[in-house]
């Protein structure tokens, strides 16, 4: 039956039904949101097409603490995963011989749970009196009154574990493609310990991050700069190679493009971290589309943050591609 | 491709001497470390596991007391669970079913074809991807609301919200990771064996079904498996797209507020062990399976 089509349109045939359904519910539905976000009225009195550009601006004055944080929070909480993600992958690529498998299997396996229940399962495990807190609170070493939850601290933890396999996959297929005959080509040509420069950068990564930490938590910055400078400046002495930072990292940017990517498009627009492990302090763009839609019915202007949303990371991510020259995610060299 | 680099031991990336300290931290930090972050992912996993066999004193599961297995003796002993954990049963099987077959026909035209607007199609793959959900479920809420009588579309497809919507909204967001992951199998596909058919006499349907298909059957049964992990976990679009209509997760979420009960542990834990379960399955089979592609090579040869 396949043989009295012309061959030509084959292609499109096999497309057709996939396509038709995300132009359907995807582009049509993107377009719809754009429309609504320009409607006039409320959901009892019915609402007007009125092209209320004005929303946008609206929206923007009244709600970029709420844009910026979900930026923050996301590139933390990025940042944290690809810090976290990073050694992971590598120690899985490189050491992980015979236990590669069940090693890359024991990443994943904890995501076969509802990441609903592993969000309670941490407000469990970091309650005020709980697992951790409670004994550390009987012993005195911390004081009575400390929280861990609510707090921004436990909504980028959050969304860094939920994520983190995100990054560390990526991350891994890039790592694992590295051709070993180029590091001992290195080690032939004396390549060795990268020490200076590992102790500078490892201090200056320590202590940004440190400060962006303390910047969240809202403590004074000085001392924890101080100590995370120190053992960034020792990792770095000790652990960065020469052959590493010249070919392994190198060759394992695609994966962080895609593993960075992979992080910070969910972590922005989440919301459920910040409701489950926060409070209302620390809620992002994504709890006020919720509430805004289901709670409120706020149509027009739920819509018009969703666009912003999603406007400001598509021409981000075109962008970001663009830059690091690669088209793998899109698929543009297949 | 890479079997003869990954076979022998790594010679790791110690390229300095092996100097005392260094050398040292180099071979215990990183098993210390991945050993901890690997228990660090794995600890909620845990402590939900763990609950399951909590009796609790009220209706929150917070502080363990004592061991019980009551809960698991009747899993679906709360009002609407029930209902809740097959509704999601249903949306995923469905999302699964319908988006491994849209999205392993574009997989097909993508990797075996040339045609004029690959580009765009390569492009609309990726934006679903790289929105965020909050905002997927958003859109196709607005739609849904704004549509209450389109000309093609029966009455009551898109509208009200119910599981029909919710069916629609994954099959949505799981093509495009179908797409990618048959893609990835595709892309070293041995195309000779193809042409080794038709020069056999076959004909292009019978090609697919003997050779083709099952080549590409692991990739495609991965891609099953994903897209149902991704719909029977979602939250985010389902709350947006669900109207009155209770998922297991939009379940928990609920019940997150007034104190989660020990059977939503119990299921989580049935879910998590048959997950883990046919990854095991599926794992081995595929290994079987490239045993037996690679020993029939062998005897080619």
């Amino acid at each position: 039956m396949i043989q009295r089509v012309p061959r030509g349109a084959i292609p499109y045939l096999l497309l057709l039904p996939g396509i038709g359904w995300l132009v359907l519910f995807y582009l049509y539905p993107a377009l719809q949101l754009f429309l609504v976000s320009l409607w006039t009225g409320n959901i009892t009195q019915g609402y007007q097409q009125t092209w209320n550009f004005g929303i946008y601006a609206e929206g923007f004055n009244e709600y970029w603490p709420w844009i910026v944080r979900s930026a923050a929070y996301g590139g933390l909480a990025t940042l944290l995963a690809f810090l976290l993600g990073y050694p992971l992958a590598y120690t899985i690529a490189f050491k992980g011989g015979r236990y590669k498998n069940v090693l890359l299997f024991l990443v994943i396996a904890p995501f076969f749970t509802s990441f609903l229940l592993r969000t309670i399962s941490w407000k469990i495990i970091l309650a005020d009196n709980g697992l951790v807190l409670g004994p550390l609170k009987q012993l005195g070493i911390i004081p009575q009154d400390f929280q861990f939850l609510a707090t921004p601290v436990a909504v980028i933890a959050g969304i860094t574990y939920n994520l983190l396999p995100f990054m560390t996959l990526p991350l891994y297929v890039a790592l694992e493609k590295v051709d070993f005959r180029l590091l001992e080509a290195a080690r032939d040509l004396y390549a060795g310990p990268w020490r200076p420069g590992g102790a500078i950068v490892g201090a200056i990564g320590g202590g940004i991050l440190a400060f962006l930490a303390a910047l969240v938590v809202e403590i004074n910055p000085l001392l924890p700069v101080a100590v995370a400078a120190v053992v960034g400046a020792l990792i770095g002495r000790y652990l960065i190679s020469e052959s590493f930072v010249r070919i392994t990292f190198p060759l394992s940017l695609p994966g962080v493009f895609a593993g960075s990517l992979l992080t910070f498009i969910p972590a922005v627009g989440d919301f459920v971290n910040a409701d489950l492990l926060g409070n209302v302090r620390t809620q992002m763009i994504g709890n006020v589309i919720e509430a805004r839609f289901l709670k409120i019915t706020d149509y027009p202007m739920a819509s018009a943050l969703s666009f912003i949303l999603m406007a400001a990371i598509i021409i981000g991510v075109l962008i970001y591609a663009r830059i690091l020259g690669t088209e793998e995610l899109t698929g543009g060299r297949a | 491709m890479t079997a003869g680099a990954t076979a022998q031991p790594a010679p790791g990336v110690a390229t300095r001497p092996p100097s005392g300290l260094a050398h040292r931290i180099d071979r215990l930090l990183l098993p210390l470390y991945t050993l901890g972050v690997v228990s660090y992912l794995a600890l909620p996993v845990l402590v939900m596991i763990l609950f399951s066999f909590n009796d609790p004193t009220g209706r929150a599961n917070l502080n363990f007391r004592h061991f019980s297995i009551d809960a698991w003796l009747d899993p679906f002993g709360r009002p609407g669970l029930e209902e809740a954990v097959f509704n999601s049963l249903w949306v995923a099987f469905g999302a699964t079913v319908i988006s491994t077959i849209l999205g392993t026909l574009i997989a097909l035209a993508l990797v075996r074809y040339g045609f004029r607007g690959r580009g765009a199609t390569n492009m609309l793959i990726f934006l679903p991807m790289s929105t965020p959900e909050v905002v997927l479920g958003a859109s196709l809420l607005t739609m849904f609301v704004s549509t209450t009588n389109l000309p093609f579309i029966p009455q009551g497809v898109l509208f009200p919200l119910n599981i029909r919507t919710i069916l629609i909204a994954h099959v949505m967001f799981c093509i495009s990771y179908v797409v990618v992951t048959v893609k990835a199998r595709l892309q070293n596909f041995p195309r000779h064996l193809e042409e080794a058919a038709m020069d056999l006499g076959a004909n292009e349907w019978t090609t697919f079904w003997k050779v083709t298909f099952p080549l590409i059957l692991p990739g495609v049964v991965a891609a099953a498996l994903l897209a149902f992990s991704l719909s029977i976990d979602d939250y985010v679009i389902t709350s947006l797209t669900s109207g009155q209509t209770d998922t297991f997760p939009i379940y928990i979420y609920g019940a997150s507020l007034r104190g989660i009960p020990v059977q939503v542990n119990v299921i989580g834990t049935i879910i998590f062990a048959s997950a883990v379960l046919l990854v095991v399955i599926s794992t081995l089979w595929q290994r079987r399976q490239s045993f037996r592609d690679f020993s029939s090579t062998r005897q080619v040869e």
